[in-house]
């Protein structure tokens, strides 16, 4: 009888044991504790045994009992708190609340890449109105009237004598009239011509830069540029200098790099060349420092300038040139 | 200009490969846009053989031939007369394009398959004959390309030439520069004034009236003269550099423009009323029909060419109808002349005619070299119209100008450029182009340009001629001295990198828009009539009506790219632009240009995400990140204050605030009023800010001075008022502000309230109070004292009343 007691036990003991849900421990309590559970029926039973044995007997079912009830109950906790260990977890693959953040657009990108290159080199940022009148914008630069240099930039006009400007260039003359030399200024800023197809938009983007001051030659400008399409382009770019014409630089010299896309060995970009035009300069008409009064026989300067939106192209490979005002959010969210 | 290197080998002999040669020309500064292979037209023309003839069935006049090309033979239905059995002759394969016709199509001719064309000298461009097909010298092999069976290799450059170099607009012109650079001779054409007889003197005369506007004419005469098509060669070089060949007079005063740069008119001297020219300008409206055709009203300040009676041409620009060269003329008047560039111009312009003549004349030619080029186009037309020449010629050239030799220092020279060249490889480079170079001293040249150097006037255009030829890139790079001096970027620029990165922060995309807009703009915001945005500065010849004016505000640009990006499936936008506007003042006077910077914010504030159903963006929001935007430039102090409705325009009344900074307005935030966003096409709500950026710069703190932490812990007390509903809570948080109280520290709004508990036309308004002293821990019953008299201040103030 004893035995079978201690046999009831080590099977609850193990059943215990084996059990992985609440529901199995409560199941258990029940057929070992319930009202026809086997130790319930024992103790009940117990008056079936010998008197001597009664005692001892009632004592250790009751131990048992009470210890199995500790047991069943710690494994419930056990198994709850199992249960809740796993229900912490949380899907961190869920997408987070996100705070996307905006973008400037590609052009203040290059304009900024560009101006922060020649503040390092100590050069000033400066801008000038976009509506000019026809002195700034032609005349003190050399532009003469009735000249056909006039026809190489398509003009918007406001009046006979106001213009958009077609250049950053009128900020050259007016920095001079307001400052003597030494100037080392950058001007970036808007400027517009009468022209819209494939590859032109009648408002579009330059930077200018012009530096005047003692003893400037043509091999500092060609220095500068080099140092300035090295920072911009990567310093395997090549560089060449060519012959050109701009009334208001003399000699004046347009910049070409090696492309960016087929690296010279010739392309659709480059049109098969593999050059790209990318910079017009020159060292600053004496006429140009004329018409601000500096003194031309100790002064000599160079200029230059360039398209923002064209250097925006090739630095991030965008193909068409009108994108860049239409600010169609999937354009503009990639830069 | 295009040149054909067939005809500049008349005058120099090319050493240098066609691409060398192109590289080299694009850095001596005549860049060479493209290189053409002239006959690549003729590249699917091959030699073929006639292997039989047989009669067409269905047509007299044709045959059905069978031509060998090596490889196949194929059926041929042609019509030439000269054809024969085992005749080589031009076959143009299937695709063939040849001057003046379209792609060669698989053709059934007749009812007869025909898979190619025999071809005349004409038809292939090759010469002039249209008679027959071209026979080819039996030795030519079958199926070989036509150009490698003729011998047919030209290459035409395209030059884009700058404005400063006329000089180049002529072949010689060109084929001195190679010669330069080739180190070769130049040579220029030979030729001998035939036997004359009469005078032209007794025969004809010109008057120039003007002298300004024709500086020169000269001209010559010529008689029994026959008008027929020029020679092959002639017109060969002609279509080489894409002219139209004409009649051999015509073509004759062409293909010398071409070679000399000097543009020439030949007049039918017959018809020319009394047989002499007065040179002059014209009247105000009057009226002239050019050789092709087309009548102009002409101006005062236009030279016209004229006879005894009437103009005969527009001087320099264009010839007229009534003096053109026709089949019977028989006297031809020669002119070659200068006209003063700037008039040429004005006038070409101002009647939209450009001609290659005009190009030429408002570029400045050599006024030096009028007579020459009449004596050699003179000389081919005796030779080629079998006339005669009238002896002599008339130049009228009342004030030849100077020439102003140049002094060029070869110290300055080498300073400018940063080169180290000797003297005497300046003076040998200056030279090679012409120039006549004279010693002066040690250190300076007396340069002569030549006369055809229209552009070369002062020491840094020869400066230009040096660094040319020795070569830009042979310069040495070097560096401009410049001081370490500390730079920085101030101002407005500053300011607007630092509104930009806040933006960006705060998840907007840079927009950027035309500056340019409709001039319907201002309706569409429903401007008022005394709005100064409605002084619009207009474009006078703007590309379309949607870019006439100036823009006077962002918003129209923002409104359409929201409309754009709906249609492209993203309606939630949060954009901004920074920008100028533009406000006209007087005619011939700058507009007023002020930056600004507007942001919007449409659509939903958060997406249909799986933490949140959509939540659409509202006013708080574009207010919100106006304020956040301002207190990152440390800008804190803002009021907003209700827009009055008739304030508003294009934002909805009672949802329009403007932002003020101590009593300064720096601009409006609001929502765009509905009916604006009808006239654009948008069907949601739109938010904007716009902030005068000019005004702003004003009024930004230049410095931040760090206040101490507090040392004592603060104290926070909550009031609840009941007050009317139309009071602003931002004038109950100044209110409480202005009791100057010193121990409050700051306010907090945490509850505002409507409804079934609260009376009628009221709201429950919940504010924190924290109080704190610098001096001492704040005790209870200090705070509760203080917050009973704030509160019964409040009261009174606003009329308020407790809850319960």
């Amino acid at each position: 009888m004893e035995k079978n007691l201690e046999q009831i036990n080590t099977a609850a003991l193990k059943e215990l044991d084996a059990a992985d849900k609440t529901k199995k421990v409560k199941e258990l309590s029940i057929k070992y504790l319930g009202r026809k559970g086997e130790l319930t029926l024992f103790l009940r039973n117990i008056s079936q045994l010998p008197p001597e044995e009664r005692p001892k007997a009632g004592q250790r079912a009751n131990q048992i009992k009470k210890e199995l009830e500790v047991r069943f109950d710690n494994k419930i906790k056990q198994l709850k708190r199992g249960a809740l260990a796993v229900k912490d977890e949380i899907d961190v693959s869920l997408p987070g609340r996100t705070q996307e953040p905006g973008t400037l657009h590609p052009i203040t990108r290059i304009t900024r890449e560009i101006c922060d290159i020649f503040i390092s080199m100590g050069f000033d940022i400066v801008e000038g109105p976009e509506v000019e009148t026809d002195y700034y914008n032609f005349e003190a630069l050399n532009f003469q009237k009735d000249h056909p240099a006039r026809d190489m930039q398509d003009t918007f006009y406001v009046s006979d004598n106001i213009v958009l400007r077609t250049h950053t260039s009128p900020t050259q003359p007016r920095v001079m009239e307001k400052q003597d030399p030494p100037v080392r200024i950058i001007a970036p800023g808007k400027v517009y011509r009468c022209d819209s197809d494939l590859t032109h938009t009648p408002m579009f983007h330059q930077v200018e830069g012009l530096l005047v001051d003692k003893n400037v030659s043509f091999g500092d400008l060609k220095g500068t540029l080099t140092t300035f399409i090295h920072r911009m382009f990567g310093s395997k770019t090549m560089l060449r200098f060519r012959p050109s014409y701009f009334p208001f630089t003399e000699p004046s010299a347009e910049v070409d790099i090696s492309c960016v896309m087929c690296h010279g060995k010739g392309c659709r970009i480059c049109s098969k060349t593999g050059w790209l035009e990318i910079l017009g300069s020159g060292m600053v008409h004496p006429a140009v420092l004329e018409n601000v009064n500096y003194d031309t026989s100790r002064y000599t300067g160079f200029a230059f300038g360039m398209g923002v939106d064209r250097i925006a192209m090739l630095k991030y490979g965008i193909d068409d040139i009108r994108k860049y005002f239409e600010n169609d959010f999937r354009f503009l969210s990639q830069f | 200009m295009k040149v054909s290197l067939s005809w500049l080998q008349d005058y120099v002999a090319i050493e240098m490969e066609v691409n060398k040669l192109a590289d080299a020309l694009t850095m001596a500064g005549l860049e060479v846009e493209a290189v053409i292979q002239r006959f690549e037209y003729l590249k699917d023309v091959l030699v073929g053989r006639i292997i039989e003839i047989k009669p067409h069935p269905g047509a007299d006049r044709l045959k059905l031939c069978q031509v060998d090309i090596g490889s196949r033979i194929l059926p041929v239905v042609c019509g030439a007369l000269n054809i024969k059995v085992g005749m080589k002759a031009p076959l143009a394969m299937i695709g063939a394009q040849l001057p003046d016709n379209k792609p060669l199509k698989k053709g059934i001719i007749r009812g007869e398959i025909s898979e190619g064309m025999l071809c005349s000298a004409g038809e292939l461009g090759i010469g002039l004959d249209l008679s027959g097909v071209h026979e080819l010298d039996s030795t030519n092999e079958i199926g070989l390309n036509l150009c490698r069976a003729l011998d047919l290799d030209d290459t035409v450059f395209e030059i884009g030439l700058t404005p400063n170099r006329p000089d180049c607009l002529s072949i010689i012109g060109i084929a001195r520069e190679i010669a330069s650079l080739q180190n070769v001779p130049l040579k220029l054409p030979q030729y001998e004034i035939p036997a004359e007889k009469g005078d032209i003197n007794t025969l004809s005369s010109v008057k120039i009236q003007d002298i300004n506007h024709c500086p020169r004419y000269s001209a010559r005469l010529l008689e029994d003269i026959i008008i027929e098509p020029s020679p092959f060669w002639l017109a060969d070089r002609l279509i080489s550099v894409g002219l139209r060949p004409i009649n051999n007079i015509v073509d004759i005063t062409n293909f010398v423009m071409m070679e000399t740069g000097q543009p020439l008119h030949a007049f039918d001297f017959d018809l020319l009323a009394e047989n002499k020219i007065i040179v002059r300008t014209a009247s105000q409206g009057e009226k002239f029909k050019t050789l092709d055709n087309k009548e102009y009203l002409l101006t005062e300040e236009m030279l016209l060419i004229c006879d005894g009676k009437q103009p005969v041409a527009i001087g320099g620009v264009m010839g007229g109808l009534n003096s053109e060269i026709n089949q019977n003329t028989r006297r031809v008047f020669l002119e070659s002349a200068y006209f003063n560039p700037a008039s040429i111009r004005r006038t070409s312009k101002k009647l939209g005619l450009s001609t290659d003549a005009a190009y030429r004349f408002e570029r400045g030619i050599d006024p030096f070299k009028t007579v020459a080029a009449l004596n050699r186009a003179a000389v081919l037309m005796a030779k080629i119209s079998k006339g005669k020449l009238i002896a002599g010629f008339i130049d009228e050239y009342p004030n030849p100008p100077s020439i102003q030799p140049i002094n060029l220092s070869v110290s300055q020279t080498n300073r400018v450029l940063g080169t180290k060249l000797a003297a005497g490889q300046i003076e040998q480079m200056l030279k090679s182009i012409e120039f006549k170079v004279d010693s002066k001293d040690h250190d300076t040249f007396i340069i002569s340009p030549p006369t055809f150097r229209v552009d070369v006037l002062r020491p840094e255009d020869l400066m230009e001629e040096v660094a040319r030829l020795s070569g830009y890139n042979q310069i040495p790079t070097t560096f401009p001295h410049i001081p370490a001096e500390a730079r920085t970027q101030g101002g407005l620029l500053a300011l607007r990198n630092k509104l930009k990165d806040l933006l960006t922060g705060l998840g907007f995309n840079e927009a950027i828009n035309y500056t340019f807009i409709h001039a319907a703009s201002c309706d569409r915001l429903n401007l008022k009539s005394d709005d100064p945005r409605r002084n619009l500065v207009k474009i006078v010849n703007p590309l379309t009506e949607d870019q006439a004016v100036l823009r006077t505000s962002l918003i129209p640009g923002l409104l359409e790219n929201i409309r754009n990006n709906i249609a492209q499936q993203t309606p939630d936008l949060k954009l901004f632009e920074a920008g100028k506007i533009f406000i006209a003042k007087g005619t011939d006077e700058l507009p007023v240009e002020t930056e600004i910077l507007a942001g919007l914010w449409t659509g939903n504030r958060i997406k249909n995400t799986w933490y949140s159903k959509p939540v659409p963006s509202d006013f708080f929001d574009i207010k919100g990140a106006v304020e956040g935007l301002l207190s990152g430039i440390k800008m804190r102090d803002l009021t907003f204050t209700a827009m009055q409705d008739s304030q508003c325009t294009y934002t909805r009344f009672g949802h329009t605030a403007k932002i003020f900074d101590h009593g300064q307005e720096l601009g409006l935030v609001g929502e765009i009023q509905p009916s604006v966003l009808k006239q654009y096409d948008i069907n949601q709500s739109v938010f904007i800010f716009e902030i005068d950026l000019d005004i702003l710069l004003k009024r930004i703190p230049l410095e931040i001075n760090a206040r101490p932490l507090p040392k004592y812990p603060s104290v926070s007390r909550d009031i609840t008022l009941i007050v009317d509903q139309d009071i602003e809570v931002e004038k109950i948080l100044t209110g409480l502000m202005d009791l100057k109280e010193d121990l409050v520290e700051s306010l907090h709004l945490f509850d505002i309230f409507e409804g079934d508990s609260i009376p009628e036309n009221k709201k429950s308004v919940s504010f924190r109070v924290t109080y704190r002293s610098s001096m001492t821990t704040l005790k209870d019953e200090t705070i509760n004292q203080l917050h009973q008299e704030l509160s019964d201040k409040l009261i009174t103030k606003f009329n308020a009343l407790l809850p319960g």
